[in-house]
């Protein structure tokens, strides 16, 4: 399993949970399988291109997935996966 | 009728209560305060501001607070300074800088973005304060949060300067050092707030508090007589200070204190870490982030926040961004003390080693009213300029010791 962090603007869609644990091989495959278990957060993630918004950024264990392979990123078990909105700081 | 509306989403518009959060729970993008500014018009005048407190509370009427400020009550009005020396070696009459290095409290343009923040902070009736800093930011909260009772928690990379570094425990706030860059500050800042109920100045008090930037924009323009300048030159960490320069001006002109604004809105950073100088430069509107490598840390923010609208404003205005590396940093650093007897940080650095950049490439005509924004303190960052500012003459205590010396120094 893997466990992804949910931010705030997104936990009414997981009923009020922080943290899910769910399978999958790629960033890609974790974002379908969010979207199976808790219907309309991929439209919430990404654009009508599929790709990742502008202002949503996406870590693997704390490594932005943009200095990897972006959606094409790999994730194996027991890999800590965290979405967080980009806009914060400065 | 109130003067705020509420906040809406930048990106897809959307309105949202005048609460602590910052970001559209639709498109995650940024929110911002939705002025009433019928009711601003109303109110607000040159007389007015005029006779306003000899801070950034005289422009209150454009600040996201709905009661009188209780933070930061001697914060901004900083001096604005005809730079004659450094103008006449780069070709120009008129050459101002705002001098944010002598802010109050804490010597940065901090104080003001926290001003608001705070202020707004006990009006939503949080009781602890906190913030992800590159140092600056921290310092600031941790003063402020001392003076105006606040329990506060402030997160820095925990490689930043010595003196920024104390500047924090001397207040005696909760410092949490992060092993990591100012961007692992952040994501983990932006996880905490989620759980803590904190009033975070830059994640969820940051519609607030960036507004508190807009005061260098409406300070430079009543300095120059009620009007905004043809260039000014801003140094980009998030990108949020050179949006908020430009809002002010417009805001102004939306208001009629001051003519139609034609002002060029040029961004500076350091090549170590110039995700939106890069993205500028290749026309892309959005941005790779990096892994910063600089000496100016305070502007090392490689997942800039607002570098997007940075890009746009710059575009829009006509204006150019430009890196500069840490060897001209430290020139910069220097041309300014040399010239003007300002000793700022590495942060001011960039920016006048940009301008000096821009000049040489012709951006300014001589006649043309240039702006630079000198946002923080030269003593803060000793180490990044002690290699290279030479050593006193040490003599002995006799006349002859001093004479001999000068003699071999060709003084």
């Amino acid at each position: 399993m893997i466990k992804v962090r949910i931010p705030t603007p997104l936990r009414r869609l997981t009923g009020g949970q922080g943290e899910v644990d769910i399978e999958g091989d790629s960033v890609s495959a974790l974002i379908n399988t969010l979207e199976t278990q808790y219907p309309g957060i991929k439209e919430r993630l990404c654009d009508e291109e599929g790709a990742i918004r502008r202002f949503v950024n996406i870590y693997i264990n704390e490594e932005d997935i943009r200095f990897h392979q972006g959606l094409d990123t790999p994730v194996k078990q027991g890999d800590e996966v965290s979405i967080i909105p980009a806009i914060a700081g400065g | 009728m109130d003067k705020i509306k509420g906040l809406f989403c930048k990106e897809c518009k959307k309105p949202y209560p005048a609460e602590a959060i910052h970001v559209c729970e639709f498109c995650f993008g940024p929110l911002e305060v939705a002025y009433n500014y019928e009711v601003i018009q109303k109110n607000i005048s040159k007389e007015k501001i005029m006779q306003g407190p000899l801070s950034l509370w005289r422009y209150a009427d454009l600040l996201p607070v709905e009661s009188q400020p209780t933070v930061g009550l001697n914060t901004g009005f900083t001096p604005f300074v005809h730079a004659k020396n450094l103008g006449k070696q780069l070709g120009l009459d008129y050459l101002y800088l705002k001098n944010d290095s002598v802010n109050a409290p804490t010597l940065s343009f901090k104080d003001r973005v926290v001003a608001v923040a705070l202020t707004r902070a006990r009006e939503l009736g949080f009781d602890t304060v906190a913030c992800a800093s590159t140092g600056n930011l921290a310092n600031s909260v941790s003063a402020n949060a001392a003076e105006a009772n606040f329990k506060c928690f402030v997160f820095i990379p925990a490689d930043l300067e010595a003196g920024k570094i104390l500047g924090n425990l001397v207040y005696k706030p909760n410092v949490v050092a992060v092993e990591g860059t100012y961007d692992d500050v952040n994501r983990l800042c932006s996880e905490i707030a989620g759980e803590y109920p904190w009033a975070f100045v830059n994640i969820n008090v940051r519609p607030y508090y960036s507004e508190g930037s807009k005061t260098l924009a409406f300070e430079t323009a009543e300095a120059l007589g009620w009007q905004a300048p043809d260039h000014v030159v801003v140094p980009i960490a998030s990108g949020s200070l050179l949006t908020k320069i430009y809002k002010g001006f417009h805001e102004f002109e939306r208001l009629n204190l001051i003519p139609s604004v034609t002002t060029q809105i040029h961004g500076a950073q350091a090549e170590g870490c110039s995700p939106v100088a890069t993205a500028f430069k290749k026309k892309k509107d959005f941005i790779q982030p990096v892994k910063p490598d600089t000496i100016a840390k305070s502007l090392a923010i490689g997942n800039p926040a607002d570098g997007f609208y940075a890009i746009k404003i710059a575009q829009e205005t006509g204006g150019l961004i430009e890196s500069v590396s840490d060897t001209e940093i430290i020139e910069g650093i220097k041309l300014l003390a040399e010239n003007e007897g300002i000793f700022t940080e590495t942060a001011g650095g960039v920016t006048i080693a940009v301008l000096k950049k821009l000049a040489n490439q012709g951006v300014f005509q001589k006649n043309k009213s240039v702006v630079a924004y000198i946002t923080g303190n030269g003593l803060k960052t000793q180490e990044a300029i002690a290699p290279a500012v030479g050593a006193p003459w040490h003599i002995q205590p006799n006349l002859k010791s001093f004479q001999n010396t000068l003699q071999k120094e060709g003084k």
